[in-house]
């Protein structure tokens, strides 16, 4: 007995598969949904989504610090009990409904629009921010066309008479970025003012993107030949060009040597699915609709398995590459700091160059250490360890701004893989923001809040403008902290909820079986019995665990920031400091309201019913899409004698 | 030498002032002794003298470290003590060079302290009087002027030729008229507007090739019917306008 809720009226707001097919052979030009010029557009976009600047700056840190080649473990199960079974589901049922998230949701039930405007919410809030860090990465992008990269050295202070102060406690990249890039203030309360020079990469930003998505899909599909390309050839140069450096081989060791202990570790299984889930763009909305511009028989299942595992590759790919210059700069510093310490010691005690090596230092430190304690006390020699330099800080912006600039300035002819690095950054994260504007334009249009006259340009350029004025919080001088904020609570805890609701929405809503023969009338052959499964028991039951997991954490910790002030006493540490009281007001709104976007519109519809007391309530009336246009037309071409009529719409 | 003939011609004064009636036969030969032990004291009491002068932390001195095997790694040559007369004498250029109008020699600047590191000491006499120190302010500023020559003549830099207590000038940075970001930036965004015109032009274009071309289709399809021409077929007769479908005229 399979577990279906009672769903009357479906079939009236879905097209059928004799529908389907008829619109499949009817004429390119009479249709106004776009389609993909061919398969290879529709999976590099696809794979330009999933593959974001996540696969470069967060997998690689929660593999090493989760254990090294014994995270591969959680995160290949995961991937095949999670992320595969989610992929393919939205692939399946855009491709079958043919709509974009919002009209997806609205066919499968009314109650569920709210599924839609939460993808639609989340995807904006997230394309807001994520459009800043492609503002960030174009500054630098902008300042590698420099001989000597200005992140390389301090700058003099007023009097030309030494470094200025903030950067010699710090250090030359940390104070190019905190400073001369971002200028943060001490705290959020401080705003800061605008900083022109980041209003202007913003507005570069923004105005790129909008030149890619101004047509839909009829520019993106162009863009993406480079943009999902660009990024795979440029890691293949950094892996070369970083294995030929003295110490990568250290950082490669040091990710992938496994620690089975941490699989004992709750948290390491946690980190990996939500991993896994971030990584794959679920619930935003923008697969469901990329999938939908598909042809009907098109093999999803196959698309699906291909993505998952491309993007589980490039994640580990991208990791190797990074730890190779990850090694590269701890073993400069520690050999930096083993000759500092060397230094030291021949000049205090007098001894000739080259009596004290880094072989033999372990040795004469101890000897004078017995003969003369005093002295070497007073020295302060600073301890040396590699696998220290090998895991500070290196996640986030920290990884790309910080850790990785300050690798390229001690590689030869810098500026070049300086520039490299950038545009990769930039490719990695614009192919990524085509599926987040997907996830909002879409959705706009669904809802009608455009007039249907106005052109495709005019929406997306409307749209790019809101964003864009919006997005200037992000770069005023407290800009890096409301992005953090955003990151952390805007597009974590809603996108669970969403995922949920989807794959209950599909499984239990919709129906399992007719999911199975929409699946079999698109590609042929039923789901085999691991993929009805993980649909309807195994992937639910994951993305509860992380979502109960993930708000217990959430919300028993004190929300917390770090912060930048160069008065702090522990400077140049980040200083940890609590949110102000009105940030709890922001919080709310940034993970309530798409997440209770769900019950609430139900609630609304709900109400709505009830009091209006209309006939033929579960028709469309209220959204005006494509699929109702060509039932209409459908319902014209009927009338003629020479169309039999079927019976069911199925 | 100086001290020497200045302690012998004293002593000599002293000696005559004492005896009026100098025998002079013995005296003489006295005095030869006593200028012979004079001169051998003042060898031995010369460099004495300057080893007091030069000590280290000397008040007046600076400590200078060499790091040979730094800078030219394979290509360091050997400090020996003609490497040592060289630096006096690279001394003595730059203190020349600092006060214009005396003549420093490579006997003002005394050496003391050396290690096997490669450090040492020095002190700067004046030329007129050996037992005076040239102050450390004017030894530093002799230095700073002529810090780049110093440098060349050993094949060193600041850092591995250190005078300790005299900073390196920090290099000024260079700074261009416009920063070169902004270049940079002026040629993406340019190329970005002109795409956004080109994008807007060729959509309006298209817009008005397809409402042209669409009342072109209507007009032709009237007037081949008119024309009794159908499926390109001349047929005889006109065709009659009352039996045309309405509906395409009128267009959803």
């Amino acid at each position: 007995m399979r577990l279906q809720l009672p769903n009357p009226g479906l079939e009236d707001r879905i097209l059928s598969h004799e529908e389907l097919d008829k619109l499949e052979t009817e004429e390119a030009g009479r249709g106004d949904r776009p389609k993909w010029d061919n398969k290879t557009q529709y999976m590099l976009t696809c794979v330009g989504f999933c593959v974001g600047l996540g696969n470069v700056w967060r997998f690689p840190y929660l593999c090493q610090s989760h254990g090294g080649g014994a995270f591969m473990i959680p995160f290949l199960i995961l991937l095949v009990l999670e992320g595969v079974p989610l992929l393919h589901l939205e692939f399946a049922i855009g491709q079958r409904l043919r709509k974009g998230s919002v009209g997806v949701w609205s066919a499968i039930h009314p109650y569920l629009t709210g599924i839609g405007i939460g993808s639609m919410c989340v995807s904006f809030l997230v394309s807001l921010y994520y459009n800043t860090i492609m503002a960030w990465v174009m500054w630098y992008f902008f300042n590698s066309f420099q001989e000597t990269l200005p992140w390389s050295q301090c700058p003099l202070n007023a009097n030309m008479t030494g470094l200025v102060s903030e950067c010699e406690r710090s250090s030359p990249v940390d104070y190019y970025w905190y400073r001369e890039t971002l200028n943060t203030t001490p705290d959020i309360d401080n705003t800061g003012g605008l900083q022109w020079w980041m209003v202007l990469c913003h507005v570069s930003a923004w105005a790129l993107l909008f030149i890619c998505i101004s047509r839909g899909i009829e520019t993106t599909g162009k863009a993406v030949y480079i943009t999902s390309t660009l990024p795979y050839v440029v890691l293949t140069i950094f892996l070369i060009r970083g294995l030929t450096l003295k110490g990568s081989l250290n950082g490669v060791k040091f990710l992938f040597t496994p620690d089975m202990n941490e699989l004992m570790n709750p948290t390491t299984w946690l980190d990996a699915g939500a991993q896994v889930f971030y990584s794959f763009s679920l619930a935003f909305g923008g697969l469901l609709s990329f999938s939908s511009y598909n042809s009907v028989h098109n093999n999803c299942e196959q698309d699906a398995v291909i993505i998952s595992i491309v993007n589980g590759a490039t994640a580990v790919y991208a990791a190797t590459v990074i730890y190779t210059i990850i090694g590269f700069r701890a073993t400069e510093k520690f050999d930096d700091c083993i000759s500092g310490n060397i230094l030291t010691l021949l000049n205090t005690f007098d001894l000739p160059e080259g009596n004290v090596t880094e072989s033999n230092y372990d040795q004469v430190l101890h000897s004078l250490n017995g003969t003369y304690p005093e002295v070497i006390q007073g020295l302060n020699l600073k301890t040396c360890d590699l696998n220290s330099f090998l895991s500070e800080g290196v996640e986030g912006t920290g990884l790309a701004f910080i850790v990785f600039t300050e690798a390229i300035t001690k590689m030869p002819v810098s500026p070049v893989w300086s520039v490299l690095f950038f545009i990769m950054l930039f490719c990695l994260g614009l192919s990524s923001m085509f599926g987040n504007i997907e996830g909002v334009l879409v959705p706009l249009q669904d809802l009608g809040v455009f007039p249907k006259s106005w052109p495709k340009e005019a929406i997306a350029g409307i749209t790019c403008v809101l964003c864009c004025l919006v997005g200037l919080i992000f770069v005023q001088g407290s800009g890096n902290y409301w992005l953090s904020l955003f990151d952390s609570y805007g597009g974590s805890i809603p996108l669970l909820i969403i995922a949920f609701c989807e794959m209950v929405g599909v499984v239990y809503l919709y129906g399992i079986d007719r999911f199975n023969d929409d699946i079999e009338f698109m590609i042929g052959h039923k789901p085999n019995l691991f993929w009805q499964i993980t649909w309807r028991f195994v992937s639910p039951a994951i993305m509860f665990v992380i979502f109960v997991f993930y708000f217990i954490t959430k919300v028993q910790e004190t929300p917390m920031y770090k912060a930048w002030n160069p008065e702090s006493d522990n400077f140049p540490t980040l200083e940890e400091k609590e949110y102000p009281t009105w940030i709890f007001a922001i919080i709310f709104i940034l993970a309530g309201i798409p997440g209770l976007s769900v019950p609430l519109t139900a609630i609304y519809k709900c109400l709505r019913n009830r009091c209006c007391k209309k006939d033929n309530e579960f028709k469309q009336d209220d959204l005006n899409t494509i699929a109702k246009q060509v039932q209409l037309t459908d319902e014209a071409t009927k009338n003629k004698p020479d169309i039999p009529e079927t019976a069911d719409g199925r | 030498m100086h001290c020497c003939s200045h302690i012998i011609l004293l002593f000599g004064q002293a000696i005559c002032t004492v005896g009026d009636n100098c025998y002079r036969a013995v005296t003489f030969l006295k005095e030869g002794m006593l200028v012979w032990i004079l001169f051998l004291l003042c060898q031995v009491g010369a460099p004495a003298l300057a080893q007091d002068l030069c000590q280290r932390d000397a008040p007046n001195g600076y400590k200078v470290r060499i790091s040979l095997k730094t800078a030219l790694g394979e290509d360091a040559y050997e400090w020996n003590q003609s490497e040592m007369f060289f630096f006096q004498a690279t001394m003595a250029f730059a203190m020349r060079r600092h006060f214009q109008m005396e003549t420093y020699n490579v006997d003002n600047i005394i050496l003391c302290v050396q290690t096997s590191r490669v450090s040492f000491w020095f002190v700067v006499t004046s030329p007129d009087n050996t037992t005076m120190l040239i102050p450390k302010a004017d030894v530093e500023k002799a230095v700073r002027m002529s810090r780049h020559r110093i440098n060349n003549a050993f094949l060193l830099s600041d850092r591995t030729l250190e005078f300790l207590g005299i900073y390196p000038t920090l290099a000024a940075t260079v700074n261009p008229d416009t920063p070169p970001w902004l270049i940079v930036f002026g040629v993406v965004i340019g190329a970005v507007c002109a795409g956004i015109i080109a994008l807007l032009v060729s959509s309006l274009l298209q817009k008005r090739r397809k409402e042209k071309g669409m009342t072109e289709d209507g007009q032709d399809e009237e007037d081949m019917q008119v024309k009794g021409v159908e499926n390109g077929i001349n047929l005889d007769g006109t065709y009659n306008r009352g039996f045309t479908d309405d509906d395409r005229f009128t267009k959803l």
